[in-house]
């Protein structure tokens, strides 16, 4: 008994000795992982699939914890407050922490959260049902102008990245349309197959996941799609939208610089793993890389076009 | 492989093992209020991971119906539904229990929850396509006039005075505005503070309203928890089986209405418990007797709940759009084992199909035994446990289970206050049903009816889009029914007496 006591306190006297080098061998256990949505979502599935990788390049793996509410900002507003070890890091998604600020007090502001590694990106994807009229994104536009406000648009959300596709794309096209926002990804589909609606915001993961029953009309990449050859991209159309909807991971404000450094180098180098890369093509994200170092800039103009939308959206002056 | 080989590799050793395992731990996690099925599903998720994807979804299946089932111990036992789902389970398990009837509750409870999954399961193994159309069928109107349908149970909720019964559903539906609105983004009664922001969560909100008042009345009167009968009765077994004989008819349509809202994405289990309670009332030849102790509430409650399991697998599997939030999980995690449900999923992988329902069947099966055993147990402990160790107990799980939620401690005093409100609530004769009531239905009928109010104008038919849908319109017919029903029933007595 003595000695196990005498051990953990020799243990104990060698950790706090190590403590400032903690990053060099960073993780030497398990991490915390808190993404801020329901489990089953799309953040929880990017995440679950990174754990394999995760343990490949690190030997440890994560704790799964999830505190959902208010579209992320539930857990957003808490994340200063969390342990700031390096051990306990949380999902982050954009356009969510540009749009919540503007919109009202919802405990933090866009400048609190420490964003260590962005490595995703979902694209917006403008869907039909297969059984549509509507077979083109000519199609799409010329109706929209012929009925203004006829066509209804489900999206997820308020002032959320569907709403910003929406609003994006009908301003680029001289449009108007009649956004209407649903809870969660499985009752805005619905809703599409269903035909309660005429199209939906989506994203490209969303066309994946339903195959033959939707028609996507465009894509908000640079480039077309790889899974979808012959799906053009907005700007092939003249409107420029580009972007959707990125994830990526933060940590308390007190986390050490080089612990920071370490988790964004270790997620970059989940990244490269083919396996994952294979997996996440297949189900439509496509894989960035922005780490640490490059983050402030990231941010900064990510944020100078967030905030024309909020104008858009009527959340800023 | 046939049909029947997937039969068979569904009892392969292995797979036996888990639905067995899946049930007594679903069954456990359930019945401790706070720890939700879909909570039960999400933590043992990562266990499956390196199991095949067959064996993983027995497992999976075999947590989420044991965790909607135990669910009505806690209900019955200490009137707090274990689960959201157990919520009028609450309405007649309780009163049983207090007089003395807990054993033969929680019997009935478990042969209806085996009755009600296996209707649920069957109609997914046989009918999973065309089923899996009525979740596409209903748009925002529809919800919004089922909700409603759910609303008008509040005449039944409330015991003497319909104008409190209101009451209390109208502070239910204030409770459930709080937060930000899901169309428009706005935030509501959130008085600046974070906490309120997503909103006050549903389970918080029962433990509050249910437990707290349980806890309080515990504490303050002399009396036992539940009454004691003189004699240990055993499982009262063939006492039960002959009350479920004799509430067939509910029996058969509690299952099926909730294999039907199962399907629908944006509803859940307490909606389908509520719906067939509400129903087995109105159809009952004594409505009076309901919230008084009747076992066909118990009834029809435990045997829609179970039924969702089956009926959320419905979209779930054919058309990749999860029924319920627990079905979210199981597909994010087929996802990562590689298996994409959805259109293709019947005609590429039907064996992992087959073979999964062949075990949630058997998991149901398993439910009969397993819960008998565990129910008797539970109940034992509670009239054995002394009131001064069952109320700090039952307070210590209150606290847990609303902290296990989101880690949130502010949860937990918001359950406090709601409980503390709930108890002077009823003091005034406010009983907590209908508030709960309010606060399940308020966000259902808000969105649909502000969904299809856009959609409505959009289209330029506004009073077509909430008049002039079938499936609107039946709904419609049986919320005016439930209304009108009693009061024309008396009226058509009153003739034929006066002839």
């Amino acid at each position: 008994m003595l000695k196990k006591t005498l051990f953990f306190a020799a243990m104990s006297v060698a950790v706090l000795a190590a403590g400032p080098s903690v990053a060099a061998d960073y993780p030497e256990r398990d991490v915390t992982y808190i993404v801020p949505f329901n489990a089953g979502g799309e953040s929880d599935v990017t995440a679950r699939m990174q754990e394999e990788p995760f343990k490949a390049v690190t030997g440890k793996g994560f704790v799964m914890q999830y505190k959902p509410g208010a579209g992320g900002a539930a857990a957003w507003s808490q994340l200063n407050g969390l342990q700031d070890d390096g051990y306990t890091i949380m999902g982050i998604n954009l356009p969510h922490l540009f749009l919540q600020p503007m919109s009202g007090k919802v405990g933090y502001k866009t400048d609190d959260i420490t964003v260590v590694n962005v490595f995703q990106l979902t694209p917006h994807a403008l869907l039909v049902n297969v059984d549509s009229p509507i077979k083109t994104l000519d199609d799409y536009i010329a109706q929209a102008k012929q009925t203004p406000g006829a066509i209804t648009v489900a999206g997820t959300g308020s002032n959320s990245a569907n709403q910003v596709a929406q609003l994006t794309f009908d301003q680029g096209a001289g449009i108007t349309t009649t956004y209407i926002p649903f809870t969660g990804t499985a009752a805005t589909t619905a809703a599409l197959l269903g035909n309660q609606v005429s199209a939906q915001w989506g994203f490209t993961t969303v066309a994946v996941a339903q195959g033959d029953k939707v028609r996507m009309l465009g894509v908000a990449l640079e480039e077309r799609h790889p899974l979808f050859p012959d799906v053009p991209t907005f700007k092939e159309k003249g409107i420029n939208l580009v972007g959707g909807a990125h994830r990526g991971v933060a940590v308390p404000k007190g986390t050490p610089e080089e612990t920071r450094e370490a988790i964004s180098s270790v997620f970059s180098k989940v990244n490269q793993n083919p396996d994952f890369q294979k997996k996440m093509a297949e189900a439509g994200f496509i894989l960035i890389n922005v780490d640490y170092a490059g983050m402030d800039e990231f941010m900064s103009g990510l944020g100078k076009e967030y905030t024309e939308v909020g104008k858009a959206l009527g959340l800023v002056n | 492989m046939t049909i029947f080989e997937n039969f068979l590799h569904a009892l392969t050793p292995l797979n036996l093992l888990l639905a067995v395992g899946g049930v007594v731990a679903g069954t456990i996690v359930g019945a401790l209020p706070g720890l939700t099925a879909t909570m039960a599903v999400a933590v043992l998720t990562p266990l499956t991971f390196t199991m095949a994807p067959d064996s993983a979804m027995i497992g999976l299946g075999a947590i989420y119906t044991g965790a909607i089932y135990g669910g009505c111990y806690s209900a019955i036992l200490v009137n707090t539904p274990g689960t959201p789902s157990a919520i009028a389970t609450t309405f007649d398990g309780f009163p049983m229990a207090k007089r003395g009837d807990g054993d033969l509750a929680l019997t009935l409870a478990n042969l209806s929850s085996v009755f009600g999954g296996l209707v649920g399961a069957l109609g997914l193994l046989l009918l999973a396509p065309p089923l899996a159309q009525v979740a596409l069928a209903f748009g925002p109107v529809e919800y919004f006039w089922l909700a409603v349908l759910g609303l008008t149970l509040v005449a039944g909720l409330s015991h003497g005075s319909l104008l409190k019964g209101l009451i209390g559903c109208a502070i239910g539906l204030l409770i459930s505005m709080v937060g930000t609105a899901v169309v428009g983004g706005d935030p509501r009664y959130t008085f600046g503070s974070p906490l309120l922001l997503g909103g006050i969560n549903i389970v918080v909100a029962l433990i509050g309203l249910f437990c707290i008042p349980v806890l309080i009345d515990l504490v303050a009167s002399p009396s036992a928890h539940l009454r004691l009968s003189g004699e240990v009765r055993g499982y009262r077994l063939r006492e039960a089986a002959s009350l479920a004989w004799a509430g067939k008819s509910n029996l058969l349509r509690s299952s099926v209405i909730g294999t039907v809202i199962g399907i629908l994405p944006a509803a859940g289990g307490a909606i389908a418990s509520l719906i067939a309670y509400g129903e087995a009332r109105r159809a009952s030849g004594k409505p009076g007797d309901f919230g008084k102790g009747e076992p066909g509430g118990i009834i029809a409650s435990e045997s829609a709940n179970n039924a969702i399991v089956g009926g959320g697998f419905i979209p779930t599997l054919t058309l990749g759009i999860p029924g319920t939030p627990a079905d979210a999980i199981i597909l994010g995690a087929l996802l990562v084992h590689g298996v994409r449900t959805g259109p293709n999923l019947f005609s590429d992988q039907s064996s992992i199909v087959y073979t999964f329902m062949f075990g949630l069947l058997l998991a149901t099966l398993l439910m009969l035994p397993i819960g008998l055993v565990l129910g008797r147990y539970a109940y034992k402990s509670i009239i054995a446990v002394p009131k001064t160790v069952l109320a700090p107990a039952i307070a210590l799980m209150t606290v847990i289970g609303t902290y296990a939620l989101h880690n949130s401690i502010g949860e937990v005093w918001l359950m406090l206050g709601l409980g503390v409100l709930g108890w002077v609530l009823s003091r005034a004769d406010v009983p907590p049903a209908p508030i709960v009531l309010g606060v399940v239905l308020g966000p259902i009928a808000e969105q649909g009816f502000v969904q299809a109010w856009l959609i409505g104008q959009a289209t330029g038919d506004l009073p077509g889009m909430f008049f002039g849908r079938p499936i609107s319109l039946a709904i419609i017919a049986a919320a005016l029914l439930v209304l009108f029903y009693p009061a024309l029933a008396q009226r058509w007595r009153r003739r034929r007496s006066a002839q």
